[in-house]
Parts: C-alpha cells; structure tokens; sequence
C-alpha cells in the first residue's frame, strides 16, 4: 500500500485544465505541417448492395484536388485478416475501407478526396457520382430476430452467459408472485463532443507521426504498421488529448487509415476529419432486445431470474457484450437462467459504449425488480436490500467487496427516500406529478496489463511515461498523484507523458481500468526507484541505511529515510552523487494475479435515486435531482473521479429520454444523424446532480486499491428514471428511450 | 503574411478583421467559415469544430462582443468586425476569471466543448440577464458537453457572476 | 457546398436588382440556416449577396403605437427589446423558446421567416424529397416521420415550418413588408407561408427578385392573457414537437378577441380566424378550449410516427388556452408548465 495520503485523494484540479480552458490544448486534427493535405470521406447512402459506377471525374478536376481514392485505385494493403485485427477487434472479418464494391452499411466509406485545402476537400466529395445495385436492407431488430444465433466465437469467455442454476422456469410456475416483460431499447450514438480526427505528418525519411483520436495510441499504431506493413520503430501514434469518445475510439476509425494511405501514397502530411453525419456510421451501441422475468416468495425473496438478451450487430462482424449476466449476479437467487444472441442486421458493427452491455442489460433487470416490488407489494429499496448477496454465484467466487449497502443507506438518506409515498401518482407538486426512483448500479472493476516508467531526477523532479490516455477521465491528474505521494514531492514536481505510442506499454482506455492498471504500474515503478536509490545508498560508507530492506524505507522531504525513523536517511540527492548518476528511472510493470482471480470476483457497485415531475396533463418528464452512490474502492481524486459519475448520469439521463438512432428501415439509413434532431442532454436538461462515494477498502482488486469510475455512473440511471416515472405517472414504459409518444401512448397502469 | 492564405489562383476577397486584437488584413475564398479560417490557416485551432451545424457551441466566440456560432458565419462577411476567440481570453499562466473558475470546478472533463463554453459564458455575463441557475441552464443551453460537466459549469458561471456583483450573485461572492 | 460568387450590397434597391437577376442568387442574412444548408449541399446557390450591411436594423415606432422592425434585426435584439417586451410580450417569449443564445444572436427576423423545414429527409440530398427536389417523391411519408405534420399537409409534403418566431407573429397578425424589382407590397403574415400543396418546394409568397425588408405588428391588447407554450423531446434546444402561441382579451370571464396559433404541426404557423371569431363571446373556461382545441384540430391526420401529435396539440392548446386566461404566460427558463 501506499503511505499515509498526502496527495493522493486529495481533490486536486485537473493539471491539463489550464491548456485545456485557454485552448491550448491540441486535439487530433490540429497539428499542422508546411504542404498538409486534406482528406474528406464519401460515404455510401445505402445500406446493402453493390456500387455499379462511381464517377469520381468532376471531384478530380476540381480546384486544389490531388487525387481521389476508391475501390478501384486504393493502393496496395495487408490482404491476412489476422493483420487487420486490432487490439479490441471482434469475431467476423474487419471492415476495410474502399476494399471493393460492396456496401455492407449505410455511412461505409467510398471513396477519400485529398486536396490542397479543407474546403476542396469537402466541396469535391459532393460531385462524386455514385450508381447502386441496392438489395433490400434488414435493420429491424424486431424482424430480424427470427435469425438469431447464439455467437459461435466468443468474444471474451466472460460474456457468453453462465450455466443455468437451479429450476428456474420450475421455480417462476410455482412462485406466488411473479413478473415477465419485454424490454427494447433504441440504438444509441457515443457522439463525443470532438470528431474523428486523424492528421499524418510524414517525413522524408519515410518516418510518420500520427496524431490520432483514439483511446489507445498503441492499438492505433500496431493496426497502421501492420495493415500499411511498416517497421513499428517508423511510426509513432500520439493521443495527448482526447476529445471524449466513450467506447467509440477503442477501435481504430476509417479516418486513421485513409490518411495514413493517402499519405504514404502521395508522400505528403495529411490530415482528415470526420463529419458530424459520419460520427453516427461506425461504432454505436447496439439495439437490444430483452425478456426478463423474476418472481418471488411472499417476502419478496427472489425464487427465479430468467434474462435473455438479443442485440444487433452487423453482417461481417458478431459484435458482444455483457448485457444479461449481470442478472445472474446481482442478487440472491438460487434459480437462474441466462441467454444471450445476437441477430445480423445491414448496419455497421455496433460497439463498446459507456458500461456496454450493462447499461442496457441492468436497465432491463432493474426496471423489472421495480415492476416485482410493486407485484410483491414492498418498497423497491426494501426488495433489493432482502436479496442481497455477498457471493458473485455466477462464477462462484468471493467478491473482493462490495459496500453496497452503505451506497443504498447513504444515498437513501440524502434523497429523503423515507419520506417517499408508495403508490404511484401519490405524490405532487403544483400541476406536476412527483416521482421517486431508484436502481442499484455494477460494473465489473477489472485491472488490465499496463507498464510505467518512472524516473526521479536529483533536483527532485519526477517523470511518469506510460501509453496511457486522457479522455477526459483525468488520468494524467491521478498517475501525478499517484508519483507525487510516492516521492513525497509536490504534484507541481511531477511530470506526466502519457499519449505516445512509444511509451511503456499500455492497454486501450476502456472498461474503467486505467486508473487501478496504470496507477498501480506507477507505483510498482515508484517502488522500483525506491529499491534502486537503497541499493545506492548503501553501497555509500557508513550508509545509515545499510541495514534497511526495501520494505523499511520511503522517502520523505528529498530524502531516503526509515518509515520507523525519518531522522534516519540521506538526501536523494547525495545519494545519487555518490552512484555517479543524475537520476534515476525504473519500470513498473502490473497484470491480474491469477491466484486473486480464481477466488474472487470483483465489482463496482453504486446506488441511484432519481426524482422525475411529470405534467399532469402533457405527461412531459423532466429529471429533477439525482443521488449516486458509489462504492468504487479508492477514491484517488475526488475531484474528477466525481465528474466522472456526473458524465455518466447525464448520459443515463439521455438514454432515458431523448437518445435513440431512428432508422429508416426501408433504406436502412439512420434519419437523425446530426446533434439537432439526435438529442443529447443540454443544460437545460440537468439540474440538481449529487454523488456521494462510500468507504470501501480493497485491498485484492488492484495493487492501489481502485476500481474504476468510468462505467458505473451510467448503469442503473435509466432504470431509476423509468422507476421514477412509473412512480409519479403509473405509466410503466418499457421501450427507450422515454419519449413524450410513449407516454402519451401508455394507459396507466396503476 | 496573410494574403492569400487559402492556395492561389482561387477568387478571393480581401476583408480586415481584428482577432483577438489583432488586425489581420486577409485575403479568403468566399466559401470559408469563420471556424475553418481560425483552425485551419490561422493556426487558432481553440476555437473547436463539434458540428460544423450550429448545433452543439463548440465553436462559439465572440463577434463584437456578441456570442455567435463561428461554424456558421463565412469569413467574408466579416469584414470590419472584431473577434475574440478562446485564446484572446487568457492564456495558460494568465487565465480569465472564467477560464479559472472552469479549472477549479472541474466544469470539464475531455476539454474540447470547453472553449466554446467558456466564450459563450463571457457573453452570458456580458449579457447580464443570468439571475438564477435555471437563467444560467437556458441560457447555456446552445453549449452540449457530452461528458456532462453541466452543474459544475453552472458552479463555475455562478462564482463568476458573483465575483463580477451581478445580482443576486452578489451576495453568494460575499 | 458548391461554388459561388459573392457580393456585398449596400442598398436593398441594390440587393433586389441583383437578386431578380439572377435567380441562382440567394440573401445572405444572419447565415444560421443557409449556410447550415449549404453545408449539408442543400442548398446551392449560385451567388450569394450578402446583405447584412443594409439599413434595415431598426425598430420604429409606429403611429398607432405598433412596431416596425426591420429585417435586420437580430432574434436576440428583437426579443429583448423593451418595447417588445412590453407590447408584445408573446413574440419576445416565442422568440426565447428557440434555438440558442449563439443562434438568436445571430439569426435575424427576415431569416427566421425564411428557414427552412428539419425535415429528415429534405436535409439530405441522399432521399428523394419534393420540396428539394421536386417531383421526387416525398420520403418522410412512410418513412422516419415522428416530427411531421398534422395538419395541412399533401401527398407531396408533410414537412413542417421550424419557427417558433412565426408562430408569435401569425398569431399576432403582423404585416410581412417586401421589396422587389417592381416596388414595394405587404403580405399579410397568414398569407406569407404556405401549404405545400402541389408545390412543396415553395415555402412562401416571395416572387422571384422580392426580399424581406420589415415587419409591421400594429398596437394590440394581447400583452397580458398570453402565452407561448413549446413541447419538445429536450427542454431547450430542440425544436417544437408542438407548441402554441395564444392570446386572448378577456372581460369578465368572456373571451372578447381570441388569438391562437400552433407550430411544429403543419407546413405553415397554423391559424384559423374563422374559427377564432366564432369563439369571441364564449365563457373563457375550460369547456370552451376543448372546443376550440377540437376546431383546430379538426382536420388533422397522422402519419404513423407523428400521431402522437394529435393529442400533444390537442392538451397543448387547452393548457395554453388556460395559461393565457389566466395571464399566467409559460416562463421559458423554467421548466415545469404553468
């Protein structure tokens, strides 16, 4: 463990904030070269079918173009599919731009203008004639279902679902109360607030440095060197900041491997950005389908779960998540069965979105757990506190923790849910209904690969490396506090390198793991430069410490010292004078310890109440207050660990109510592909936002005992919305999200 | 330096806008943005893209002091006027109070609808019609952050317009 | 966005000259919808005259007491006007329910006249669409048409007029001044949008060369019983799924002189004065404006998505009626509905 806090934990600004509020901040497209090329995408506008003609000859006439790709003339690429494959790459054969004639999707890329400017660029795409052979398309989950199939090649283990438990379809027949719905929800657009953006400075040693939007330089550049076959020590992936993304940049985009091409073709620096129109066409969390039924004794004590999951993917890839385990999980339930398919539909490959897989999959499950205590007659707290469980009987393992009933005790209180009234439309406020919900909140909290350098010069100055990123999560804040408390420096002492491909190795940012992989590799690191400076120092005369094991010693005001004794030590920087160097740097390096693995599970867990007034007579529903409870392990830094549950309420709250893909299901098109009528929450629509994290020590789940925050403030929020809007309307609406013709549509149910 | 900054042999027209003070003397194809020429030949890539539709704020800034979407504007049309972008308003070791504010109440997260909120904020304050946070909510309402910064941005303008003795923010400042 | 040439005008004689013309030529106001629509290659004019340098920035006073704003004048500007504040407190509200900040501040009062529909599937070129292109087919019908119309609409189009603006302005009886090669000529406001009809593609009574100079709303008595009322999926930002601009004069408990029009329901602000006559005299109670609510929607038809609408408007107007008698006119800061 690390000593007594002193930086971390404490609510430190963001120390990227000053760039990024004066806007220096250099995002993706905008690093710049003498003789920079432009590059825009065609995409195709129809969802299946065969391009017959494209006629890119106008567009190549055009002023300032310098050559327009397709299909017919894409230079020559990897043809093995194992060297398109990236990082996080899915069962089914990857998508390749302008590979032939086929479309597989709406949105697919066509064909690439490179010009001398932006506007040549994105003026010549629109000259470009294209003729199709266009098949029918199929993108209606709800009509595809009938094909349906279980995946045939997992994509992790972890997501096909566990055996069945006990008699579960025994156990719902003879339970006394019972319920069984159907849940859909809406296809849903990560819509990061920054484009796609890939800008490709070539030189002329053949040597490239690539700015990328992405959410893992490495997985970045180990797809160009290995698609474009170029030696990795050529290429260099950057990612310094990182205009959000979400799941969206944990793949390599289209717009990285047109510019690399284009300008390994044309032998010049080229930079290409995305529309906000395309932003909707690759990666997006898929439709979903779902039954859930549950049914329970007199008491309320579950007798039978029953989840079965149906998500969209596309036809060249079986995109999965983990939508319905959870169900197996999160409650005491002896009696359990889990399915999980997916259907083919002529779109794009849906992909990771903010807590994929149970952000869909536990709104499913806790809107049903409402609607049962409602069947059993109890308050939803009081039927979730009766089915705790302290196990993951999914996989039959301990749980690392799991503080979960100090998040329902905690944020109950501060909601005031004692004061709630049972019945729905029991509660008002001048013409508004009130209503009152709740959900309990999982997420897996998962510690991945992750190396670190870290390097402390004699002055006292601190350098952490690692090929970590920053979406907005606030890594480069925490890997300081974590260096500074370790070195007993000042966080202002403290650098951080992080956005480099070229820097110690570093899995993408995803599924909230950065913060314990990487935060802990700079630990071991930070104990690394510890162990070494002893070794120094006492091979010094006389050394004080001579004595000492690594385990003894830490260092405090720019010494080495005894932990016992602080008096007892020498100056770091005598002792590096004495070993003849100026600093000294070591890696860390951390992987899930298989031994913890095999007998633990281990969560993040939150609890969620929302208030919702609706209008009496319009039945519009506004979100009033939220109360978030986590239990997340350690809290490195209050400060944005807490923006980190805000960003997820508010994108709950949006998939509660406003975001949903309408697709036009004769074309396949997705209708409303711009933020106008693609509504995400604004202002307006957030008002009172609380979280509260609740003590949890954990000391199995990582090395600094974190959890991750990234995922856990989304899962649970649309449940607790909806919960709150059957509570003040009696309306039960089971299809997301929420919209006003829903309601309007819903008889009440009460 | 700043004539013919789009390519030669294209029709372009001279126009004179003083960005973030400064005159610039330019000479620009009609079908160029505001936003476009500050990202792209300008080099002032503060100023962001999000939409290119006036449909998230992103490239918010000020045009005479007013808060204007700049993905919207062509730069012809310009001439004459003043334009204060993101980088007009302080820089790293010499924020604005709104820039500061953002900082120290975490109202961002990824940084990138940042700068347009923080221009659109100065309008608000400028506007002086803000006098509650449901005022601060609509009024901020053209600015979507998808990481969902929203109620510290509302802290952040409220600290401010305290400090600046709008009312009733006076009194919170005091 | 396609090429074009660009030109100044310093006179709206100079502007109209230029634009009759040339008929691939488009005004250059504000910018927020044409340029919006450029981009998106929905609109490709041939030649932008940009007008934002002529004299029409003002807002006069009018003998009898009424306002004549020029086509110039910002939404902003426009709204926060304290004589329209005061006078027509109906248009200031409208005005505030829509768009942004940025976007008022920027958009003028001619432009908000003249924008185009958010139909799907007329911003994008990919579909085919009458009013883009006419003779193509109307892809909204059958299609993704949840924010379309309820009433008024052909087998042509079934698009709808995105102003909150106009909605006010229809309901307020304003006078549209115009200015064209052959002088000048009032519309009035319920004359100057259409219904799509056969010909989609026209939005309003403009002739080829004619441009928008001023707006004229005479002295009324509509500054107390008032409201604008906007139902939208995100409660601000977005545009109106329904909303209802309704004004009354009301003497014990009687309604003396009815105004209401509905936006976001049809190709044009919808107002029917017929029927707001028949009303003059009636108790001003609820029984009364489920009558007129059924009267004004008498007519109306859904597409599948959109039919929703039909009882959206219907309590839309019966809630705004309500509010306007009451003289409690929707806050468009805050959220909850009066």
């Amino acid at each position: 463990m690390l000593n007594e806090s002193k930086v971390v934990g404490l609510p430190l600004a963001r120390i990227d904030g000053p760039l990024k509020v004066s806007g220096k901040a250099r995002y993706a497209a905008e690093h710049f070269a003498t003789d920079m090329l432009f590059g825009r995408v065609l995409p195709a506008t129809i969802a299946t079918g065969r391009i017959t003609d494209i006629d890119v000859s106008e567009a190549e006439r055009f002023p300032g173009v310098v050559k327009v790709y397709t299909y017919k003339n894409r230079p020559t690429v990897a043809k093995r599919e194992s060297k398109w494959k990236d990082e996080v790459a899915l069962p089914g054969y990857t998508m390749r731009p302008l590979e032939d004639d086929h479309v597989q999707f709406d949105g697919q890329p066509i064909a690439f203008v490179v010009a001398e400017n932006f506007e040549a660029a994105r003026d010549a795409a629109e000259l470009i004639r294209v003729r199709y052979a266009a098949y029918d398309p199929h993108t209606d989950l709800l009509q595809e279902q009938a094909n349906s199939y279980e995946p045939p090649v997992p994509r992790m283990k972890e997501f096909m679902p566990p055996k069945p438990r006990g008699d579960a379809e025994g156990a719902f027949a003879q339970a006394p109360h019972k319920i069984a719905f159907e849940y859909y929800m809406e296809g849903e657009h990560h819509n990061p607030m920054e484009l796609f953006g890939s800008t490709v400075l070539w030189e002329k040693d053949g040597r490239l440095t690539i700015h990328d939007k992405t959410q893992g330089p490495q997985n970045s550049h180990d797809y160009v060197c290995n698609v474009f076959g170029l030696k990795p020590e050529n290429v260099v992936v950057q990612n310094k900041f990182v205009g959000g993304a979400f799941g969206q940049g944990l793949r390599p985009k289209y717009q990285l491997f047109l510019a690399v091409m284009a300008s390994l073709d044309l032998r010049r620096s080229v930079k290409a950005e995305m529309s906000r129109r395309e932003m909707f066409y690759l990666t997006w969390r898929p439709v979903c389908l779902q039954k859930v039924s549950l049914a329970a004794d007199a008491e309320g004590n579950l007798q039978s779960i029953m989840h079965h999951a149906l998500g969209g993917t596309s036809r060249y890839e079986d995109y999965q998540e983990n939508v319905a385990n959870w169900s197996g999980m999160a409650y005491k339930c002896d009696n359990v069965k889990i399915s999980y398919e997916i259907a083919k539909l002529d779109r794009s490959t849906p992909g990771d979105m903010r807590a994929p897989g149970a952000a869909s999959g536990v709104t499913a499950l806790e809107t049903a757990m409402d609607e049962l205590a409602y069947e059993v007659g109890i308050d939803p707290l009081e039927l979730r506190i009766r089915n705790f469980i302290h196990v993951d009987q999914n996989q039959d393992k301990e749980l690392t923790s799991k503080a979960l009933h100090a998040c329902y005790r905690e944020a109950a209180e501060s909601f005031g849910w004692a004061n709630r009234s049972h019945e729905p439309r029991s509660m008002k406020d001048g013409n508004e209904l009130v209503g009152w919900g709740m959900a309990t909140g999982f997420w897996e909290a998962q510690l991945s690969e992750a190396e670190a350098k870290v390097s402390l010069s004699s002055d006292g100055k601190v350098v952490v490396s690692a090929a970590a990123s920053d979406i907005g999560t606030g890594t480069y804040t925490i890997l300081n506090q974590v260096a500074a408390e370790a070195f007993g420096v000042s966080p202002q002492a403290v650098t951080v390198r992080i956005g480099d491909s070229s820097l110690p190795k570093t899995s993408v940012e995803g599924g909230s793991w950065t913060a314990a992989s990487s935060g802990s590799a700079v630990q071991v690191a930070a104990r690394a430069v510890v162990a070494t400076l002893l070794k120094h120092a006492q091979s010094m005369p006389n050394s004080p410490l001579a004595d000492a094991s690594e385990d003894q010693v830490e260092i405090a005001e720019g010494r080495l010292v005894l932990q016992a004794n602080h008096q007892v030590g020498v100056a770091f920087a005598d002792i590096m004078e004495a070993a003849g160097v100026s600093e000294v740097e070591e890696h860390g390096k951390v992987a899930p310890d298989p031994a913890t693995m095999k007998k633990f599970s281990a969560y993040t867990h939150s609890a969620v109440f929302v208030e919702v007034k609706v209008d009496e007579e319009l039945l519009i529903p506004r979100v009033t207050r939220v109360v978030t409870a986590v239990a997340a392990g350690r809290i490195l830094n209050p400060k944005t660990a807490r923006s980190q549950i805000l960003g997820g309420v508010v994108m709950g709250v949006g998939m509660a109510l406003h975001e949903e893909g309408m697709v036009d299901h004769r074309t396949g098109r997705v209708m409303n592909h711009n933020l106008a009528e693609y509504h995400v929450p604004a202002h307006a629509d957030i008002e009172d936002l609380e979280v509260i994290f609740v003590k949890e020590d954990d000391d199995k789940v990582s090395p600094i005992g974190v959890k991750g925050l990234g995922e856990i403030g989304i899962v649970g929020v649309a449940a607790a919305v909806s919960n709150a809007i059957f509570h003040a309307t009696g309306k039960r609406i089971r299809h997301f999200p929420m919209t006003i013709d829903k309601l309007l549509a819903e008889p009440d149910r009460h | 330096m700043d004539s013919a900054l789009l390519g030669s042999g294209l029709p372009t027209c001279s126009v004179n806008i003083s960005i973030n003070g400064e005159n610039r003397s330019l000479d620009i194809p009609p079908w160029v943005t505001l936003l476009d020429l500050l990202r792209g030949p300008l080099e002032l890539t503060g100023t962001k893209k999000g939409c290119d539709h006036g449909q998230c704020g992103a490239c918010t800034v000020l045009i005479n002091g007013e808060r204007v979407n700049s993905c919207l504007k062509l730069a012809v049309s310009l001439d004459g006027a003043e334009v204060t972008t993101i980088e007009g308003l302080g820089t790293p070791d010499n924020l604005h109070p709104m820039q500061k504010a953002f900082v120290e109440h975490d109202a961002f997260q990824c940084g990138y609808c940042t700068p347009g909120q923080i221009c659109s904020a100065v309008g608000l304050v400028k506007e002086g019609r803000a006098r509650s946070r449901a005022d601060i909510r609509e009024l901020m309402s053209g600015n979507l952050c998808r990481c969902g910064a929203y109620s510290n941005i509302a802290d952040a303008i409220e600290e401010v317009l305290g400090a600046e003795g709008a009312q009733p923010y006076k009194e919170a400042a005091e | 966005m396609r090429r074009f040439d660009y030109t100044r005008a310093e006179t709206v004689h100079d502007a109209v000259v230029a634009l009759a013309a040339n008929p691939d030529a488009q005004l250059l106001a504000g910018g927020t919808n044409l340029i919006d629509l450029m981009k998106y290659d929905v609109a490709r004019p041939g030649a932008i005259i940009d007008i934002n340098r002529l004299p029409l920035k003002d807002i006069e006073e009018l003998p009898d007491g009424g306002l004549r704003i020029g086509a110039l004048v910002s939404n902003s500007a426009l709204a926060y006007d304290e004589r329209v504040k005061e006078r027509f407190p109906l248009l200031s509200s409208a005005i505030l329910a829509g768009a942004s900040p940025q976007l008022r501040n920027a958009a003028t009062t001619g432009g908000n006249l003249l924008q185009r529909t958010r139909c799907y599937y007329f911003y994008d070129p990919s579909t085919p669409c009458n009013k883009r292109e006419p003779g193509t087919g109307c892809s909204a019908i059958g299609g993704v048409n949840r924010i379309h119309a309820i009433l008024g609409a052909s087998d042509k189009c079934i698009a709808v007029h995105p102003s909150d603006m106009c909605v006010a302005l229809a309901a307020l009886g304003a006078t549209v001044e115009v200015e064209g090669p052959d002088g000048n000529r009032d519309i009035d406001f319920a004359d100057f949008h259409r219904l799509p009809g056969e010909h989609p593609e026209r939005d309003n009574m403009l002739q080829a060369g004619e441009m928008v100079i001023a707006l004229r709303i005479a002295r009324n008595h509509f500054n107390r019983n008032y409201t604008y009322l906007k139902l939208r999926d995100r409660l601000s930002y977005a545009f109106a799924l329904a909303s209802v601009a309704a004004a009354m004069e009301v003497a014990e408990g009687q309604i003396v002189d009815l105004r209401i029009a509905l936006g976001g329901v049809a190709h044009k602000p919808w107002r029917d004065a017929l029927a707001e006559a028949e009303f003059a005299g009636r108790e001003a109670n609820e029984a009364t404006f489920m009558q007129i609510a059924d009267r004004l929607l008498s007519g109306a038809e859904g597409q599948g998505h959109n039919d929703f609408k039909i009882p959206l408007a219907e309590k839309a107007i019966i809630r705004a009626l309500k509010q306007a008698a009451a003289g409690r006119p929707q806050d468009q800061v805050v959220k909850a509905i009066q």
